[in-house]
Formats: C-alpha cells, sequence, structure tokens
C-alpha cells in the first residue's frame, strides 16, 4: 500500500541506506510512464513486481524486478472515459495501487474501482462507482481492509455528495456506503456512534446543519487517506471541504464534512467523529493523514494519530474516544487563533473570515493549507513527523456560486502568495511529544512530494523543481541530492529487491494542485489561473517540464 | 386460421426478396451534394485538395460592448470561470493566451460551447439560449483581443486578478487549429 503500512506511517525498516553511505546512492533503473500529467503516486512492490499507476489514463504498469533493468512485465489500460478530466479539480492526478492477496486495486479519474490479477494483468473485475455527470471522479489510493476495498470519491469542487464505499475484494459488489452529508441512516450513523464532543451528537446533523437541500451538494468527499488500527478494528479517514467553497450558502456546522470518522470497517458503522474545520471557510478540508502512533501523555500512554491538518494545526487525538489531546500550529496561521480543546472548536479571527462583496487580504495559510494532500511520515526511531508542506497565504474575495451539475461549484476569487519569509514549502521534522519543530528546510517551491523515512536513519522528499533529497533524519543535514528530469510530486517508497538490496523509487513528473501552473499551461497574467496558484507559481514553468518517469536508487 | 398461413409465408418471402434487392442497389448515377462542413466549422489548417475553406459570416459581436460585457457576466454565470479562470485557464485551457486548441473563430468557439470537446469541456447545448451562447462567444475572444478594443471591457467588478481586457492588448492566435478567419 501507499502508505507502507496501516498505520500510515511511510517508515521503511530497511537500514542499509544510512547518513554514512547515503552519498554514493546511485540510479539502478528508470522506466518513463510517457504521460505529461503530475505523477502523484506511489510505486509498491511484491512478488519481485513494482507496480505503479499513472494520472490519467491511468494505466497500470508491472515491471519485473528479478530481471536487468526492471523490464515491463505487462500494463493494464482502464481506458477510462477522457471526459474525466473535465471534472479533475486539480490536475488528472491518481494517488497509487494498492495489492491484497494476489490482486491490484485502483480507482481511475472516471469513478471506476478495478481490480487485476497481479501476475498476469488480466481484469478481475470493475465497479463503477462515480458519476462524472455530478461532478464525481476518483483520486485516491484505495485500502484494503479485512477483504474489503475502501474507496472515496472527489469533487469537492463541483457539489458532490462525498463518501466512502467499501467494496467486496473477491467480487466487487459494494457491502456498504458511508455518505458525508444526509441522514444518519445515509451516514451510516446509529447507536454505536460516540462522539467525544457534544455539538456532534444528536440526530440527522448532516441533513440540519445545512440550509435545506445543500447537504446534497455539499461536498464532504473522501479523497485522502484511510489508516486502520487492526485492535480496535476501527478505520480513521478525513472528509473534505463543503462545497461550495463560499460559506454565505450554507449557514451552519456542515456536518460531516472538514472533519475525521472512525468507522467499523466490517459494517461502516460510524464510531466517533470530530470536526476539525466545523462550517469550513476556508477550504481547510480534513483528508490529510492520520498517522496511527502510541504516545505516553501525562505519564500514560495513550492510543492517538497525529494529523496536520490544512488549516495549519497539527492535532493529536486520542484515536479511541475522538478527544483532541493537542493542537499545535505548525505553519504561520492567522485565520484560526487557537484550538478550544474544551470544546473542540477553532477560534477564528474574525476579520480573516471571507464575506460576500469583500475582498480579504493575506489569510494564512491559503485554500491549499498549510499542508495539502502531501503525506508525512513517521519514524519511531527519531520520533519526529516528517511533514512536507508549503508556506503561502491569499486574498479572496467569495462570490455567489451557481450550481450546474458536471460544472465547478465553488464561489470564489482567490490570488495566493508566498507567507512569511518569501520561501513556499517547508519540510519540517516535527517532534510531536514535545509538540514543536525539530528542525525545518525551507524550500522555495510547495514540497508537493510525500516523505519517507528510513531505520537506516534517512529522510527523503522530492521538489517542484526535481530535486530528489536526502536528509539526516535527526538533524536535517542535506546528504545527497539528485536532480530529476521533472518536478517531484510523488510519494517515495523504499523495498529490499529480489538481489537483497535496499532501493529507494519516486516518480518525477510535475503537476497536482500546486504544479498545475505547468501541466495546464496557464497564462499567469492572470494570477487567479488554477483557483488563485497563477500568481504565485507564474516562475514554475522556466523551473521544470512535464514528463512522468520512475527513479530508483540503489547503493553501488 | 390453417388457411391463412400459406398466404403469410408468400408475403413473408416477397418482403425478404425485396428487401434482398435494395440491400444489393448500385446507386451509381445519384447525385449527392459535396460534404461540407456544417455552419462552416473545420477544425483542421489541412483540407484535403486544397481548396480554402468557404468565407465565413461576418460576426456581429466582435464591435458590440453590451453584448461583450453580457457575455462576461455569464461567463461567471454558467461557471466557464470555474474552469478557465479569468482568462488563465485552470482545470480548462486558458483563453487570453494564443493556442487554439478547437479553432479561434466565432463559429468554432460557438460549436466548442454547444458541443463540448472530448477531452472535459462539457457541451451546454440546450442550456443556454443561442443569443447568450454568440454573446459569450464575444467575451471569450475580448479575452485575448481579438474584438475592437473600444468594445472590450475596461474593468473589473472583483478581485484584482489581471490587467482589464482592454489593457492586456491582442493576440495572435496560433495553433493547429484552424486559421483565423478574415474579419
Amino acid at each position: 500500500m501507499p502508505a507502507g503500512d496501516f498505520a500510515n506511517t511511510r517508515f521503511s525498516s530497511l537500514e542499509d541506506v544510512t547518513p554514512a553511505n547515503v552519498a554514493s546512492l546511485k540510479v539502478s533503473f528508470t522506466f518513463s510512464t510517457g504521460l505529461l500529467r503530475g505523477h502523484e503516486a506511489a510505486p509498491i512492490v511484491t512478488n519481485n513486481t513494482l507496480y505503479l499507476v499513472t494520472p490519467y489514463p491511468n494505466v497500470l504498469y508491472a515491471l519485473a524486478l528479478d530481471q536487468p533493468g526492471a523490464p515491463l512485465k505487462w500494463k493494464y489500460e482502464p481506458k477510462p472515459s477522457a471526459s474525466s478530466q473535465g471534472v479533475a479539480c486539480c490536475d488528472t492526478v491518481n494517488r497509487g495501487a494498492v495489492y491484497d492477496s494476489g490482486r491490484i486495486f485502483f480507482n481511475t479519474l472516471d469513478g471506476q474501482t478495478v481490480a487485476v490479477d497481479a501476475n498476469d494483468g488480466h481484469e478481475l473485475w470493475r465497479a463503477q462507482l462515480g458519476d462524472i455527470r455530478k461532478g464525481e471522479s476518483m483520486t485516491m489510493a484505495p485500502l484494503v481492509v479485512k477483504g474489503k476495498v475502501l474507496v472515496g470519491n472527489s469533487g469537492g469542487e463541483f457539489g458532490v455528495r462525498g463518501w466512502l464505499t467499501a467494496l467486496d475484494a473477491n467480487t466487487g459488489r459494494q457491502a456498504w456506503r458511508a455518505y458525508s452529508t444526509g441522514p444518519d441512516k445515509d451516514v451510516l450513523i446509529g447507536a454505536d456512534f460516540k462522539p467525544f464532543y457534544p455539538q456532534e451528537r444528536g440526530t440527522d446533523l448532516g441533513v440540519k446543519s445545512w440550509p435545506p437541500e445543500a447537504w446534497k451538494r455539499g461536498g464532504g468527499t473522501v479523497w485522502g487517506w484511510i489508516s486502520y488500527d487492526p485492535e480496535l478494528n476501527l478505520i480513521f479517514y478525513g472528509t473534505a471541504n463543503p462545497g461550495p467553497w463560499n460559506p454565505g450558502q450554507r449557514p451552519g456546522d456542515n456536518k460531516w464534512t472538514a472533519g475525521v470518522f472512525a468507522r467499523d470497517p466490517d459494517t461502516g458503522a460510524a464510531k466517533w467523529f470530530y470536526q476539525y474545520n466545523p462550517h469550513d471557510l476556508n477550504d481547510y478540508d480534513g483528508v490529510n493523514e492520520n498517522v496511527i502512533l502510541d504516545l505516553e501523555i501525562g505519564g500514560r500512554m495513550r492510543k492517538v494519530f497525529a494529523h496536520p491538518d490544512r488549516n495549519g494545526y497539527l492535532y493529536v487525538i486520542d484515536r479511541e474516544t475522538g478527544e483532541v489531546i493537542s493542537a499545535t500550529p505548525f505553519v504561520n496561521v492567522n485565520t484560526i487563533s487557537s484550538i478550544d480543546l474544551k470544546t473542540g472548536r477553532p477560534n477564528r479571527v474574525q476579520e480573516k473570515e471571507p464575506v460576500v462583496g469583500k475582498v480579504i487580504r493575506n489569510m494564512c495559510p491559503h485554500a491549499g493549507g498549510g499542508k495539502d494532500w502531501q503525506p508525512s511520515a513517521w519514524s519511531p526511531v527519531t520520533r519526529y513527523l516528517y511533514i512536507p508542506h508549503q508556506n503561502l497565504c491569499q486574498d479572496e474575495e467569495v462570490v455567489p456560486a451557481n450550481y450546474i451539475a458536471g460544472t465547478p461549484y465553488v464561489g470564489a476569487n482567490v490570488k495566493m502568495h508566498a507567507g512569511e519569509g518569501g520561501h513556499r514549502g517547508v519540510f519540517t521534522a516535527w517532534d510531536v511529544a514535545a509538540g514543536r519543530a525539530a528542525w525545518e528546510i525551507k524550500e522555495n517551491f510547495p514540497v508537493w512530494s510525500g516523505a519517507l523515512a528510513t531505520a537506516g536513519g534517512v529522510v527523503f522528499y522530492g521538489t517542484m523543481d526535481g530535486w530528489f533529497k536526502a536528509l539526516d533524519a535527526r538533524s536535517g543535514k542535506l546528504l545527497w541530492q539528485f536532480k530529476a528530469g521533472s518536478g517531484i510530486i510523488g510519494q517515495p517508497v523504499s523495498y529490499r529487491g529480489p538481489d537483497g538490496k535496499q532501493y529507494i523509487a519516486v516518480l518525477s513528473g510535475v503537476g497536482g494542485w500546486a504544479g498545475a501552473v505547468v501541466t495546464g499551461k496557464f497564462d499567469t497574467r492572470d494570477v487567479s489561473a488554477g483557483n488563485g496558484w497563477g500568481g504565485v507559481m507564474a516562475d514554475l514553468p522556466a523551473n521544470t517540464q512535464q514528463g512522468g518517469m520512475l527513479y530508483v536508487f540503489s547503493l553501488p | 386460421m390453417s388457411s391463412r398461413c400459406p398466404e403469410l409465408a408468400l408475403a413473408c418471402v416477397a418482403l425478404a426478396v425485396l428487401a434482398g434487392c435494395h440491400r444489393e442497389e448500385r446507386r451509381v448515377s445519384e447525385q449527392l451534394p459535396a460534404s461540407t462542413p456544417l455552419e462552416g466549422i473545420v477544425l483542421s489548417d489541412l483540407r484535403a485538395g486544397g481548396t480554402p475553406p468557404p468565407q465565413k459570416p461576418e460576426f456581429i459581436y466582435q464591435s458590440n460592448a453590451y453584448a461583450i460585457s453580457q457575455g462576461k457576466q455569464l461567463y461567471e454565470w454558467f461557471n466557464c470561470k470555474g474552469c478557465h479562470a479569468d482568462g488563465g485557464g485552470a482545470i480548462g485551457p486558458a483563453l487570453m493566451d494564443d493556442r487554439w486548441i478547437y479553432g479561434d473563430s466565432p463559429q468554432n468557439i460557438y460549436a466548442t460551447i454547444v458541443e463540448g470537446r472530448p477531452n472535459g469541456m462539457p457541451s451546454f447545448g440546450g442550456k443556454i439560449p443561442p443569443q447568450q451562447v454568440w454573446q459569450l462567444v464575444a467575451y471569450v475572444r475580448a479575452l485575448s483581443g481579438q474584438v475592437r478594443k473600444d468594445a472590450d471591457p475596461g474593468r473589473a467588478d472583483h478581485l484584482f486578478t489581471r490587467k482589464s481586457e482592454q489593457s492586456l492588448g491582442s493576440t495572435t492566435p496560433r495553433a493547429s487549429s484552424p486559421p483565423p478567419q478574415p474579419q
């Protein structure tokens, strides 16, 4: 699975590559995907085979690791509808495939989940789940838990209704679906639902916390990461922003968007929910990863997860109950002054709240948040959470949004700019126990790649201008870097090859929301291009070119 | 009942024979009209046989400030802006630059809006009345200065994201798309 484990740590136990020898990493082999859009996926390795799924048209490649140069074993083309590119808000990305019991599962941009035989690439089943005519697409990496393939939809900028669906891994038949808005029976809220905070208790809050009917196009999509705790038998996943962005069109808390659900993976029944961003004002979502850890807090071990939210706060949450134990800003935040640990609600800064007819200047963080989709890594050795993220703010004017199915439903004019310091990206080693950054690396461009931590004491990430970097996990010292052909927004992984050596693999291929200025060939005289990125990323096209390529490194 | 069966069978045979004749017919002498693109729309710079594309009718809205400003409002209301931003592009391509994938002529732009395009442009056919489509066409062309300068909008009512259409200046449309039509 892309995250390496159910806990979403992205920690590799391999320790051959160390700070002492990482400088001699060399390219072992490469593989071109032949595609030009943003490559956000993680390669996955099993059965002496490396599997990778591309952005639209979502080709699945299988490379033979037991042969010199890792030649292509087979490829599988799902041939998704070309029209689906028109409902992909933020480049036509795919965040990866997952392996389970001899099968590869992944999603296609046009809303299908596909199961393919991992040995020969023949299609086992496909399930059409999303409808592009309603603006639904699928970009997330599935997670397989106890024979169920868990998948969610994208389309929060198109007024879709978010859901997480569990499919039988053998047949593709739907086991359950949990919507993120609407009546309790659709959200799978029943007798087991025991949220920690009183504002999450009541009947049909997914209807009552919206203006009439607005929940039907209210967003809350599930396009991020799912983690699973086998001991508690709970999955944890975030729900995305409410639609439209213009908050004036949806008074109320807009449940169950921009928060986190804990559910029973067998039945889908909700156990608890916590809303990071009630009545989300800033497209802060709640989809970022929930990294499962056990932490000593106040003298006792607590079962928690760490969640760096788009709103700029790093949450440590009790994963049994949904109680927020701490919430600390990890970037410069001026839209929220603090998180009230008694009520769980953010204390918002009133003059930064968007209002129709008014331009609000310098809201930090911007709509992409203090950190967007790019997943962080946890090292149990250093006990740091390595967070790839951005340092961006924005000016915003909200305007009335018209709902026309299959077209954007946003209602915001945005222009972004670099936050304090002028650097647009940061790679932060966050000391979770101490609640502060141990060190951070400033980057010129947003750090839009995932992070990888290894037992050897080296952490990896990539930059949007194409540098793949290895740092000392303890000190953050740059130990090695390699310039790839295109900007890196993929998820680095490490695996042991059939020859017994440790390999590090990453996809290059700039794009994604932050890199769409290159892939979409924006005219950056319009600084609002790409939902506000045109101006702040205007120099990216001069610093990298398109092109998907897998790079795999090893020691000589 | 049984006495009618032979007649039915005969009729069936006759029908089958007739249909067979039609299937085998060679209509060699028939004069079919030469194939012409609908409404003069072409999507290629190349024309087999080398003859020039037909002249297209004059586009009246290119010099009409009212139609262009109506188009600007419709551009927002029909969510064109959601995909093309203020002309710089987002989910869909930029409209203020010189690249025209499906043609820059008013007819081409009209067809693109009404028919949709296979890589994600939705079809708005049946959703927008023709006159409003033409107003949108006028505004789309105004974004890259393809209309009379004094008819181009000179100010925006929203967050300043770029120079006004009027002060952006015009570009020369380039593409492997149809050549610009004589104005």
